[in-house]
C-alpha cells in the first residue's frame, strides 16, 4: 500500500455495488422464482453477469483517470458492538479491479457456455442461480474493504462451490466429492477467521487500511501467526499443499463449474488474499518463507500426479494445483514476485478455463466419457475443439510468445533472482515443474486428440453447438494474446503500482534470454518424453496394472488421501467414538442418574405427604422451630 | 380520657378498597334479598363493578404515596401495583366462577356446602340448578382483604386484613359441587392449618409489640434502629414470617397447598393460586424492608434458606404427581422460592432492583396460574373435571387448541424465552445476583430446570401418546372462560416478547413508604 488517501467513490464507481447486487438478486429471482422461472431464468443469469462485467469494465476505465486509482464506497455498518465497529465498505483499487473483469469476463463466457452445456439438465435453473450465487460471493471476496467482508465472500463462494459440486447430488461420488470440499475448505476457514479474531484483538479493526496501517505495531510472533493463518485460509481455498486433495474430487461438478469456480477464479482467492495482505507479508519474513515452500512443494506434486491421471479433468485438475502453486511461489517471493504471480493468474484463468470448457465439449461429444484411454483421434471429429482446445495446451506449457510462456518465465526468473541457495532450488523446482507440465498436457492432447480412436459403440463424437464454441474461441484468444498485453502493452506492474509500489529494477542472477531458452529445451524435452511414452505406441484402453512404484504412487495422488484418512480421519473417527461412549456411559450416566435420584427423592419426600391434618401442622410446628432457632442463632452469632 | 378523635382519613387513596368492600357488602344483601331467578347475573356484574371499579381507580392514583388511615394504611406504589394485580386477577376469577356451560348443572359451585358428602341430600344437590350465589360475595371479601392486605402499614391492620381474606377462602374451597368430600377435606384442613398459622402471626405480633412497644411499621423501624436486636424482636419476627410464608405456600410450610389445590372447585384454585400469592408476598415485603429493612442482617440467611428449600421441594416433589391439579400446586411452591431470590435481591435497604422484579413476577405468574387452571376446568370427563394425568394422554389430538394453550402456560411456568415466564425470571434471578446472592441463582436454575421436567412431560403426553379411547371430553368453554384464556394467554405472551412497557411500570411503582 502506498501512503495515498483513498478518496471517496463518486460517479459510476460510487455504484459499484451494483456489480454484486445484479448478480445476487438474479440468483434471489431464479431461486425464489421456482419453476416460473425455467423458461428465461438462464437467459436472466447470464444478463446479469454480462451487465456486472460492462459496470465492471466501466469502472475499471473511470478509475485510470482517478488520483492514486483507488476509491471507497461506503455502504452501511455492517456489525457494531463494543469497540468492534465493522463498516461494509467497498475498496475498488487497481488490484479488486483486476479481479473484477477476470470474474465477469470469464464469468460472462462460461455462463454463455452453459446454456448450451446445461441445455439437457432438468435443473438448468438451479444451476444458473448457484452461479449467479458464486458470481455475487466472489465480487464481495475480492470488492469488499475489510477481512470481514472478505470473509463473508470467503464463504459465499465455499457454500456456492459446495452446491454446484454436488450439483448431481444424486451421484454419490458428487455428494461425497462435495463434503470432502467442504469440509478440507472448513480447516483452512477456522485459520481465516482466527487470523481476522487476532487482528481485532490486537489492532482493534479489521478495514485493510487501519490493519496494514499498523501491522508494524504488533510483534513479530503476532504478525508471524497471523500470516501463517492467513496462509492456511488461502491454502484451503485453493487447493495447495496440505489441503490440495479436495480440488481434483470436485470435478464431479458440471464441467463449467469446475472452469470458472476450480480454475479460474475462486481457487484464485488465496493468490487474492496473499497479495492483499502484502504488508502483513512483508512484516514477517517467517511466514512468506512458508508460502514460498508451499507453493513450490504444492507445484511439484500437482505436476507429478498430473503425469499418471487418466481422467482428462482430473489432469486439469492437477494442473491446476500446479498452476496455482506457480502463483503461491510468485507472491511468496515479496514485492518482486507479486506482479509475476497475479500476471499469470490472469493468463492462467485464460488458458486454463478455455481447457476445461474444451474438456467439456469433448465430454459433450463423447457421452459424458472422461476416461482418457477411451478417447483418441477425436482431432478430425471436433475441429473448432482441437484448435482451441490445442491453444490452451500451447499456452500453458509456455509455447513461446504465447501467454504462459510470458507469465511463467517471469515467475522462474523471479524466483531465480530470489538470490542464494534459495534462488537456485525454487528455480530449479520451477524449471522441473514447466518440464512436467509439459509431460502431462502432451499426454493429455496425444491421448484425446491423436491416435487411434478407442470409444466404444454407440458413442458418436460431434462438434459442440455455437454457443458452447463461441466462448471457446473467445478465452482461445485470450490464451495466445493475454500474455504479450499484461506484460508488454498495458504492463500489469505499471497499472498495480498503486497497490504494491513501484517494480524494483532486480539485478538478474541469469540473464532473462537464458532462463527462456533453458525453460523452452526443458519443455520441448517433457514433449518429445510423452511423444516417446504416449504418441508412438497403442494406448491401452484398460490402465496397465504392472507399473513402477513411482507411477503407482502418482496415480494416487502421492497418497494424499490416504495420509488425510490415517492422519485426520481415522483418528477423527476414534475420537467420535470415544466421545459416544463417553456421552452414553458418563454423560448420559450421571443424567440418568441425577434423574433417577431426583425421582427416588421425589418419591422419598412424598411419603411426608400423608393427608393428615395433624402431620402437617407438625411439619409447620418444626418449621416454625427451625426458623426461630435460625433467627435467633444469627442474631446471637 | 382524652376525647377519641377520628382518625385522618385520605378517601381518595382508599377507593380501591372502598369499590370492593362495597361490592361485598352489596353483594351480601343482594343475596338476601334479591329474587333467585335475577341473582346471578346481578351477582357477577356487582362483583365485576368492585374489581374493575378497583382495578381503574389503582391506576389513576398511580403516582400516589401517603400514609393514611391514622398510619394504619400506606398507599404507595407497590400497593398500588399489587392492588391493581390482585383486583384484575379478581376480575377474571369471577368470571370463571360465572362460566355456566361446562358443568351440565350450570355452575361448579354446590348450593350447600355444608351437606355431609355421600348423603341423599348432596345426590340431590349434585344435579340441582338451585344454587347459591355466595361465592361472589366471598370472592370480593377475599379480594378487598388481599388488597388491604398489602397496602398495611401496621401489625394489626396486616392481620385483620389476614384474616378476611382467609376466612372466604376456606369456606370457597369447600364448595365443590364434585367431589364433595375432597371438597369438604380441603375446606377443613386449609382452615385448621391456616388458624394454626394465624396463631403463629399473633403470637409474634404480640412479641415484637412487647419489645418495641408498637405495631405500626415505621416505629417497629425506629424502634429497631435505636435499641438493637433483642431476643424478644426476632422470635417475634420469626413467627410474623411464619405466618405470611404459610399464605405464600413457602416450603416447609406448603403441606396444605397440593391438599386444598386438588379438593378445591379448580376456579376457586385458580383464584387462590393467583391472587393469595400476589397479597402475600406483598406483606412479606412490607414486613421485611419497612419494618425489619434496617436489621435485614436478622432474617436474610433464613429467607436464603427458605427460598432454596421452597424451590427444590417444589421442583422435586412436583416430579411425581400424577395429578395436574397437585402438579400445579407443586409448581406454586417452586415458584414462591423463585419469588423469594426476587426479594433477596431488593439487597440491604431494599436499593436493588428486586422489588420491581418481584411485583413483575408476581404479576405475569398470576395470569399465567390463572390461565393454566382455565384450561384444566375444560378438560371433563363424566359430569366432573379429568385431572389425572393419564387422561390427559393425546389431548392434542382430541382439541388442538387446549393442548396449545396448556402448552403455552406450562411453558411460561417453565421459563421459556418468549413467554412472561422468562421475562420474570430473568428479572428475579438478575435482582439476585446483583445483589451478590449468586450461588442462591445457581440453585434457581437447577430448581428450574428440574422443575421443566414434569412441565414437559404434560406436553409430552399431550402431544406425543395416544389418546385412550375413553378418554375425556373438552368442554366448549363459555363467554367468559373464553375472555380469561384469551387475556391471560395474550398476557403471557405479551409480557414475554414485549415486557418493556410494564417492566417500566413496575420499576416506577417501587416505592415502599411507611
Amino acid at each position: 500500500m502506498t501512503g495515498s488517501e483513498t478518496l471517496p467513490a463518486d460517479g459510476l464507481l460510487a455504484a459499484s455495488w451494483l456489480l454484486i447486487a445484479l448478480p445476487l438478486a438474479g440468483a434471489a429471482v431464479l431461486l425464489l422464482g421456482g419453476r416460473r422461472t425455467d423458461r428465461w431464468g438462464h437467459l436472466l443469469g447470464t444478463a446479469t453477469v454480462v451487465a456486472a462485467f460492462v459496470i465492471g469494465l466501466l469502472c475499471t476505465v473511470q478509475l485510470t483517470g482517478v488520483e492514486g486509482r483507488s476509491v471507497q464506497v461506503e455502504l452501511f455498518t455492517f456489525i457494531q458492538t463494543g469497540n468492534l465497529d465493522v463498516s461494509a465498505g467497498l475498496l475498488f483499487d487497481p488490484l479488486s479491479a483486476l479481479f473484477v473483469l477476470l470474474i465477469t469476463g470469464v464469468g460472462a463466457l462460461i455462463h454463455v457456455y452453459s446454456i448450451g452445456y446445461m441445455a439437457h439438465d432438468n435443473a438448468r435453473r438451479r444451476f444458473f442461480a448457484y452461479l449467479n450465487l458464486f458470481v455475487a460471493a466472489m465480487l464481495l471476496l475480492v470488492l469488499g474493504d475489510n477481512y470481514v467482508a472478505l470473509y463473508v465472500g470467503w464463504e459465499g463462494v465455499g457454500l456456492a462451490s459446495y452446491l454446484l459440486i454436488a450439483f448431481w447430488y444424486q451421484r454419490p461420488a458428487a455428494a461425497t466429492a462435495a463434503k470432502k470440499a467442504f469440509i478440507m475448505n472448513r480447516i483452512g476457514d477456522v485459520g481465516l477467521a482466527l487470523a481476522i479474531f487476532i487482528m481485532f484483538a490486537q489492532l482493534g479493526t479489521t478495514s485493510y487500511a487501519g490493519v496494514h496501517g499498523s501491522v508494524g505495531l504488533l510483534a513479530g510472533g503476532t504478525v508471524t501467526a497471523i500470516g501463517l493463518l492467513l496462509l492456511l485460509g488461502a491454502c484451503g481455498k485453493s487447493g495447495q499443499f496440505p489441503l490440495q486433495a479436495w480440488l481434483p474430487d470436485a470435478m464431479e461438478g458440471p464441467t463449467p463449474v469446475s472452469a470458472l469456480i476450480h480454475a479460474a477464479t475462486m481457487v484464485t482467492a488465496g493468490v487474492y488474499l496473499i497479495a492483499r495482505s502484502a504488508p502483513v507479508f512483508d512484516a514477517t519474513p517467517t511466514a512468506r518463507n512458508v508460502v514460498l515452500v508451499i507453493g513450490a512443494v504444492t507445484l511439484l506434486i500437482g505436476a507429478i500426479v498430473g503425469c499418471a491421471q487418466d481422467d482428462i479433468k482430473k489432469v486439469l485438475a492437477y494442473s491446476t494445483v500446479s498452476q496455482i502453486g506457480y502463483m503461491f511461489l510468485a507472491v511468496g517471493l515479496g514485492p518482486a514476485g507479486y506482479v509475476a504471480g497475479l500476471a499469470h493468474l490472469l493468463t492462467h484463468g485464460f488458458f486454463k478455463a478455455g481447457l476445461f470448457l474444451g474438456a467439456g465439449s469433448v465430454m459433450h461429444g463423447m457421452g459424458d466419457e472422461t476416461d482418457m484411454r477411451r478417447y483418441g483421434a477425436l482431432a478430425t471429429r471436433m475441429k473448432v475443439t482441437f484448435v482451441t482446445f490445442g491453444l490452451g495446451y500451447l499456452a500453458l506449457i509456455g509455447f513461446p510468445f504465447l501467454s504462459g510462456w510470458w507469465t511463467k518465465d517471469a515467475i522462474i526468473e523471479a524466483a531465480l533472482d530470489h538470490g542464494g541457495t534459495w534462488g537456485w532450488v525454487l528455480g530449479g523446482v520451477a524449471v522441473l515443474g514447466a518440464g512436467l507440465t509439459a509431460f502431462y498436457m502432451t499426454r493429455l492432447m496425444l491421448m484425446t486428440f491423436f491416435g487411434q480412436a478407442r470409444w466404444g459403440d454407440g458413442v458418436h463424437p460431434h462438434e459442440s453447438p455455437p454457443v458452447m464454441t463461441a466462448p471457446m474461441i473467445v478465452l482461445a484468444v485470450g490464451s495466445v494474446a493475454a500474455g504479450f498485453l499484461l506484460v508488454q502493452v498495458f504492463p500489469l506492474s505499471g497499472w498495480l503500482e498503486p497497490v504494491f509500489g513501484e517494480p524494483a529494477e532486480a539485478a538478474h542472477v541469469v540473464a532473462p534470454i537464458v532462463v527462456s531458452v533453458v525453460v523452452t529445451v526443458v519443455v520441448a524435452l517433457g514433449v518429445l518424453t510423452a511423444w516417446l511414452f504416449v504418441g508412438r505406441r497403442e494406448v491401452p484402453v484398460t490402465a496397465p496394472v504392472r507399473v513402477s512404484p513411482v507411477v503407482r504412487a502418482a496415480r494416487r495422488a502421492l497418497y494424499a488421501d490416504t495420509v488425510n484418512e490415517s492422519l485426520f480421519m481415522r483418528p477423527g473417527m476414534w475420537l467420535t467414538r470415544a466421545l459416544v461412549f463417553v456421552d452414553n456411559r458418563g454423560v448420559d450416566g450421571v443424567v440418568n442418574g441425577a434423574a433417577a435420584a431426583l425421582g427416588g427423592s421425589s418419591s422419598r419426600l412424598g411419603r411426608a405427604q400423608t393427608g393428615f391434618v395433624r402431620s402437617y401442622a407438625l411439619g409447620m410446628l418444626g418449621g416454625a422451630v427451625l426458623v426461630a432457632g435460625a433467627l435467633v442463632a444469627v442474631t446471637a452469632g | 380520657m382524652g376525647a377519641i378523635e377520628a382518625p385522618d382519613l385520605s378517601l381518595a387513596a382508599l377507593t380501591p378498597l372502598l369499590f370492593v368492600f362495597g361490592a361485598a357488602a352489596v353483594g351480601v344483601l343482594v343475596e338476601a334479598f334479591a329474587p333467585r331467578d335475577s341473582r346471578h347475573p346481578v351477582q357477577v356484574v356487582i362483583a365485576l363493578v368492585g374489581m374493575v371499579g378497583a382495578f381503574v381507580s389503582t391506576l389513576l392514583l398511580a403516582g400516589t404515596r401517603e400514609v393514611t388511615a391514622a398510619g394504619a394504611l400506606a398507599v404507595d406504589g407497590a400497593a398500588l401495583f399489587l392492588q391493581a394485580t390482585i383486583a384484575g386477577l379478581g376480575a377474571l376469577s369471577v368470571l370463571l366462577f360465572a362460566e355456566r356451560s361446562l358443568d351440565p348443572a350450570r355452575s361448579a359451585f354446590v348450593a350447600s356446602a355444608a351437606v355431609p358428602a355421600g348423603s341423599a341430600r348432596d345426590a340431590e344437590l349434585a344435579t340441582s340448578e338451585h344454587v347459591q350465589t355466595e361465592i361472589y360475595p366471598l370472592a370480593s371479601f377475599a379480594v378487598a382483604g388481599m388488597m388491604l392486605f398489602t397496602a398495611a402499614n401496621d401489625l394489626l391492620v396486616m392481620f385483620i386484613a389476614l384474616e378476611v381474606l382467609s376466612l372466604p377462602l376456606y369456606l370457597m374451597a369447600g364448595m365443590a359441587r364434585r367431589r364433595r368430600l375432597l371438597s369438604q377435606e380441603a375446606a377443613v384442613k386449609y382452615f385448621l392449618l391456616g388458624a394454626f398459622a394465624s396463631a403463629f402471626f399473633l403470637y409474634g405480633l404480640a412479641l415484637v409489640y412487647g419489645a418495641t412497644g408498637s405495631v405500626r411499621l415505621s416505629e417497629i423501624r425506629e424502634a429497631v434502629s435505636v435499641s438493637g436486636t433483642g431476643g424478644l424482636l426476632v422470635l417475634g419476627l420469626g413467627l410474623l414470617i411464619v405466618g405470611l410464608m404459610f399464605k405464600a405456600s413457602v416450603a416447609p410450610f406448603h403441606t396444605w397447598t397440593p391438599d386444598v389445590y386438588q379438593g378445591a372447585p379448580t376456579a376457586v384454585t385458580a383464584f387462590m393460586g393467583a391472587a393469595t400469592k400476589v397479597a402475600a408476598f406483598g406483606a412479606i415485603l412490607r414486613l421485611l424492608y419497612v419494618a425489619f429493612g434496617t436489621a435485614d442482617w436478622t432474617w436474610r440467611p433464613l429467607v436464603y434458606g427458605l427460598a432454596i428449600v421452597s424451590m427444590l421441594v417444589g421442583a422435586v416433589l412436583g416430579l411425581t404427581q400424577t395429578d395436574v391439579k397437585r402438579m400445579l400446586a407443586y409448581s406454586s411452591i417452586a415458584h414462591a422460592g423463585f419469588l423469594l431470590t426476587g426479594v433477596i435481591g431488593l439487597g440491604p435497604g431494599g436499593t436493588g432492583s428486586g422489588l420491581s422484579a418481584t411485583m413483575f413476577y408476581l404479576l405475569a405468574y398470576g395470569l399465567t396460574t390463572l390461565g393454566a387452571f382455565a384450561v384444566v376446568t375444560l378438560v371433563r370427563e363424566g359430569d366432573g373435571e379429568a385431572t389425572h394425568l393419564s387422561q390427559w394422554a393425546g389431548l392434542a389430538q382430541r382439541s388442538p387448541l387446549t393442548a396449545a394453550l396448556m402448552t403455552f402456560f406450562l411453558l411460561a411456568l417453565a421459563g421459556i424465552p418468549l413467554t412472561s415466564g422468562f421475562t420474570g425470571k430473568f428479572a428475579v434471578f438478575r435482582a439476585a445476583i446483583e445483589d451478590g446472592a449468586w450461588p442462591l441463582v445457581v440453585v434457581a436454575v437447577l430448581a428450574s430446570a428440574i422443575a421443566a421436567f414434569f412441565y414437559l412431560r404434560l406436553v409430552v403426553l399431550m402431544y406425543f401418546s395416544d389418546a385412550a379411547p375413553d378418554g375425556p371430553t373438552v368442554g366448549v368453554a363459555g363467554l367468559p372462560t373464553t375472555t380469561v384464556l384469551a387475556v391471560t394467554a395474550a398476557a403471557t405472551l405479551v409480557l414475554g416478547v414485549v415486557p418493556g412497557a410494564v417492566l417500566d411500570i413496575a420499576e416506577s411503582a417501587a416505592v415502599l413508604v411507611g
